[in-house]
């Protein structure tokens, strides 16, 4: 009876007797309560249901996502934080205060957290927030998926965190590989939590890349030829490009491993004919294109932020869009080099190595091209601006860290060390998570109509990049000392003062987030000061920037005519950026909707039930999502009319606070720009 | 003999120890610390301008230098856009080279040439421990291995539980270990002494204590040494195979005095399917070479 209700899930999966997993519960649940009592206390839950959580408004949902990220961050942060003190004490004698049952849980959610639940919903939050504004248009194609889509990715998170109280999460690394994740060596429901939550986030990822795939083919603005395409826009449509052919191949995998798990087959077992590099092969075949799904948008990110603060047009567009799309093509020819060791034969191995390679000249191009936007330029050390130069500066010594392992004879030697996880450390946090920073501290402004602090912005950016080099410079020593990744414990005392400095090195990148948080909570406090009237608070190129901070809900009154790939410097330079159009038009738009938040539980509640085989439930989910689509795809009142004579006087109110504005700020020539 | 300045290696007489990969003992490892080298030092090429102009650019053209030229239109030029392909697609192009040469070169399958018949060695990976099997020589060894130095050892390497990785940093490059598969390492050491080995693939929570000593002896040490272990009393036979296959953790050298024939074919085809696809060897791995 108890195994029909509950399946495997009992009293006992709950880690009572682990102190440090209970405290950790203890301080996410206290957090979790005091955001919640706070809502309460506020009265703001009616507020948060209609205008956010049943929202299908595209920057609505990409300001959620970014939510989600930082969130996500804090607990990959812990765990990264975690890890480096264990291996700084755990020399010789001393074992530290992780058991290895422990400490492989946190490297496994680390990874997956890191990538899956923050370098994904970053990038995907500040691609809804701005792609649509840049492209002229007032919502992405499919609304309503928007939304399933980002609760999708959150129930997924949910399921990653509740696995820290309930059950455990695997122990078999990010990239689960098999046997190792197979029931014979990980009987337990971790590798599940991670299956499902892989699985569940990763249907929703594949939704949004078709999506903007469709938004940005077919609803950019009159004028806007692909060439005229803004360069973030372009990196973020081959990323959809890239999420549409790899994610697929994700989803299969993991349900073959799942088959696995759950029915006995034997996809990826050692024996019976399955065979495990399969499943690595699979794996890679996503995991190296989705290493450039996070990286491509960064790049967009620093091209924007280099062109708008150099105060200049991007050197070579051409050649950046033909070494994205260079880019795209090759990260699909080049998975093998994962696994160099497993003892291809040489034309094979040299075939990958040579494929990897060759993706430095493409973009070895995208950094040259950003020094020669600079030059000639008028550079102003913004935030964005410091964050981009501190990527430049620090991507080229992870680009030849990376070159070197696509040597296979040097894979050798260097694969699985330490030198590894600093080079992969040395691609993202710079190549991806700098140039979230920087397109975070750069369109802040056009989400909330105010600027972040730029004191507190900086502090951290310094604090992030020097612990950054401490963090990750020991690990290349480390890697040549023969040192491999994921140790919980080591016997060898010439290890441990590297691993000393690397442990510091994490408490600075700590200090640096605690900066972005004060940051936060002074730009709040000082918003008046740091208020963006006019909505462009910094003479910006492109589109986003020609509505008002933060934009009406309908983003454009009008849809503009683009003629240049500079759409906006071009309209101001023609003296039309801020024209009032003859009249307006009635705009059709889409309703708000609960059923993205209904399909976001009943997803939570079917990967749960699955992980604990509480089928009763799993069946119940499942029908309960397809009632859901069906009851959808019944309503007729998706969408409805918002007459013009509404936008037109909502546009009158945005165009009196402007003259207001420009009547108490004469003195100054140009807007709130160049204040950095 | 070596080639980083003695600053950089800032360790008196246990560089060895510490620096594995830079103080090779055998000429696969030196191949490839070479390798790296050479790498490094053309790719160091580009990158040392590239880091020295996103310094120069940014300051010379800073907002409040105002006599820097300022020209907000320009965003083309053919000869630059000529050199920044270039450049990259040249040091990309002689790195293919080295790639090509090197991977054919440093395969793992490749044997190594040498007036001396080469030892062979078993090697099976186990929950958590090394076991390596003297096939010709009739004895096993667990978490030391002892080779003769400046003999080529041809290792045949298999996996009885998750996926691992052999490793000796000093004598060369690594290779995974996976069960109902066989691969193969050609390493020799140079010279008597005592290297490192380990697993380098996370294989479950014994993993940090799975790693052994190699000791490369001379031949007179090295025979004296197998005849030691075959006067020992502890055969390797199913009853003892199976003490093995029980997990541990941190395990200490243990010794074999016989070996059951055809064990290390047996702990292969033990996860095979049926005996048509049961050829060791046969994997589709094998080398070109």
């Amino acid at each position: 009876m108890q195994e029909t209700l509950f399946g495997k899930l009992t009293l006992s999966a709950i880690p009572y007797d682990n102190p440090i997993v209970m405290g950790a519960i203890g301080a996410a649940t206290a957090m979790g309560l005091l955001v919640l009592g706070l809502i309460t206390y506020f009265g703001k839950w009616g507020y948060l249901w209609k205008e956010w959580f049943t929202s299908v408004d595209h920057k609505r949902i990409g300001v959620m996502y970014i939510v989600l990220a930082f969130v996500m961050l804090l607990r990959g942060f812990a765990d990264a934080l975690m890890m480096r003190m264990q291996q700084a004490i755990a020399q010789g004698g001393m074992h530290g205060y992780l058991p290895p049952d422990h400490y492989d849980q946190i490297f496994s959610a680390h990874g997956t957290i890191m990538i899956i639940f923050v370098a994904m919903p970053f990038f995907i939050g500040l691609m809804n927030l701005i792609v649509p504004l840049q492209i002229g248009a007032r919502d992405v194609a499919y609304p309503f998926l928007n939304s399933v889509s980002f609760w999708l990715t959150a129930s997924s998170a949910a399921l990653v965190m509740i696995s820290l109280g309930i059950g455990d999460f695997s122990h078999a690394g990010w990239s689960g590989y098999p046997p190792l994740s197979e029931t014979r060596f990980s009987p337990g429901p971790g590798v599940d939590y991670w299956i499902w939550s892989l699985q569940l986030g990763g249907i929703g990822t594949l939704m949004t890349g078709i999506n903007f795939f469709v938004t940005i083919l077919r609803m950019r603005a009159p004028g806007m030829t692909m060439m005229k395409l803004p360069v973030f826009s372009w990196t973020i449509l081959v990323t959809n490009v890239l999420i549409m052919l790899s994610f697929p191949v994700l989803t299969v995998a993991l349900a073959l491993l799942t088959l696995d798990r759950y029915l006995g087959m034997h996809f990826f077992t050692s024996d019976l004919g399955g065979n495990q590099m399969m499943f690595l092969n699979l794996f890679w075949i996503w995991g190296h294109p989705e290493v450039y799904i996070v990286i491509l948008p960064a790049f967009g990110m620093f091209s924007e932020v280099v062109s708008t603060f150099s105060g200049k047009r991007l050197f070579g567009y051409h050649s950046m869009v033909y070494a994205t799309v260079a880019i795209a093509v090759l990260s699909f020819v080049v998975w093998l080099h994962h696994f160099f060791t497993m003892g291809a034969g040489a034309n094979v191995n040299a075939f990958f190595g040579i494929a990897t390679m060759v993706i430095a000249v493409p973009t070895g191009v995208k950094v040259f091209n950003w020094l020669f936007t600079m030059y000639k330029g008028r550079v102003e050390f913004t935030t964005p601006v410091l964050w981009t130069l501190g990527f430049i500066i620090t991507f080229c010594i992870g680009g030849m860290t990376g070159v070197l392992l696509s040597v296979p004879p040097a894979d050798f030697v260097l694969h699985n060390s330490e030198f590894l996880v600093a080079h992969f450390h040395n691609m993202l946090i710079p190549g991806a998570l700098f140039g979230y920073f920087a397109g975070y501290a750069f369109w802040f402004p056009k989400a909330f109509g105010f600027r972040l602090d730029e004191k507190w912005g900086k502090r951290a950016f310094w604090l992030w990049l020097v612990g950054f080099y401490l963090a990750f410079m020991p690990l290349y020593a480390l890697g040549f000392m023969g040192m491999p990744r994921r140790l919980v414990h080591y016997n060898n005392p010439a290890w441990q003062p590297y691993l000393l400095v690397a442990a510091a090195g994490t408490l600075v990148i700590l200090a640096a987030i605690v900066c972005q948080a004060v940051q936060l909570v002074v730009s709040i406090r000082n918003r008046e000061a740091l208020r963006d009237v006019t909505g462009d608070p910094w003479n910006g190129r492109t589109l986003e920037w020609a509505v008002a901070s933060p934009p009406p809900f309908y983003n454009f009154a009008h849809i503009p005519h683009v003629q240049s790939l500079d759409a906006f410097t071009d309209m101001k330079d023609r003296g039309v950026a801020y024209e009032v159009p003859a009249s307006y038009q009635d705009i059709h738009m889409p309703r708000n909707t609960a059923v993205g938040v209904v399909l976001g539980g009943i997803a939570f509640a079917f990967g749960f039930s699955m992980i604990w085989h509480i089928w009763w439930l799993a069946l119940g989910a499942a029908v309960g999502a397809l009632g859901a689509l069906v009851l959808r795809s019944a309503d007729d009142s998706v969408d409805y009319i918002l007459p013009a004579q509404d936008v037109a006087r909502m546009e009158r109110e945005r165009r009196q606070l402007l003259a207001a504005h420009e009547q108490a700020d004469t003195s100054s020539e140009s807007h709130l720009a160049h204040q950095g | 003999m070596s080639l980083w300045p003695q600053w950089v290696l800032a360790c008196d007489g246990d560089c060895g120890a510490r620096w594995a990969l830079l103080n090779p003992k055998g000429p696969i490892a030196a191949h490839e610390k070479g390798l790296i080298i050479t790498a490094f030092a053309l790719m160091l090429l580009v990158v040392i301008p590239v880091i020295f102009m996103t310094i120069a650019f940014a300051w010379k053209y800073r907002a409040s230098n105002k006599k820097a030229q300022y020209e907000p239109e320009w965003d083309n030029s053919t000869k630059i856009e000529a050199v920044v392909w270039a450049v990259p697609a040249v040091i990309v192009a002689i790195l293919a080279t080295l790639v090509w040469k090197s991977s054919h070169e440093l395969s793992p399958y490749r044997p190594i040439h040498s007036a001396s018949q080469p030892i062979q060695v078993e090697v099976v990976a186990m929950n958590w421990k090394w076991l390596f099997i003297y096939p010709d020589l009739g004895i096993a060894s667990v978490n030391r291995l002892v080779i003769p130095a400046k003999v080529p050892v041809s290792f045949k390497i298999t996996s009885d539980t998750a996926m691992s990785s052999f490793f000796i940093p000093q004598l060369g490059g690594q290779i995974y270990a996976m069960a109902g598969m066989q691969t193969r390492l050609q390493l020799v050491a140079d010279q008597p002494g005592s290297y490192q080995g380990l697993n380098t693939q996370f294989n479950g929570d014994g993993f940090a204590g799975m790693h052994f000593e190699t000791v490369a002896a001379s031949s007179q040490d090295f025979d004296s040494w197998v005849a030691q272990v075959k006067h020992g009393v502890t055969p390797l036979n199913e009853e003892t195979f199976k003490t093995l296959e029980v997990p541990s953790e941190n395990v200490s050298p243990r010794y074999f005095s016989s070996v059951e024939p055809k064990l290390f074919e047996r702990i292969l085809q033990k996860y095979l399917p049926n005996a048509a696809a049961a050829q060791p060897g046969q994997h589709g791995m094998n080398s070109t070479m």
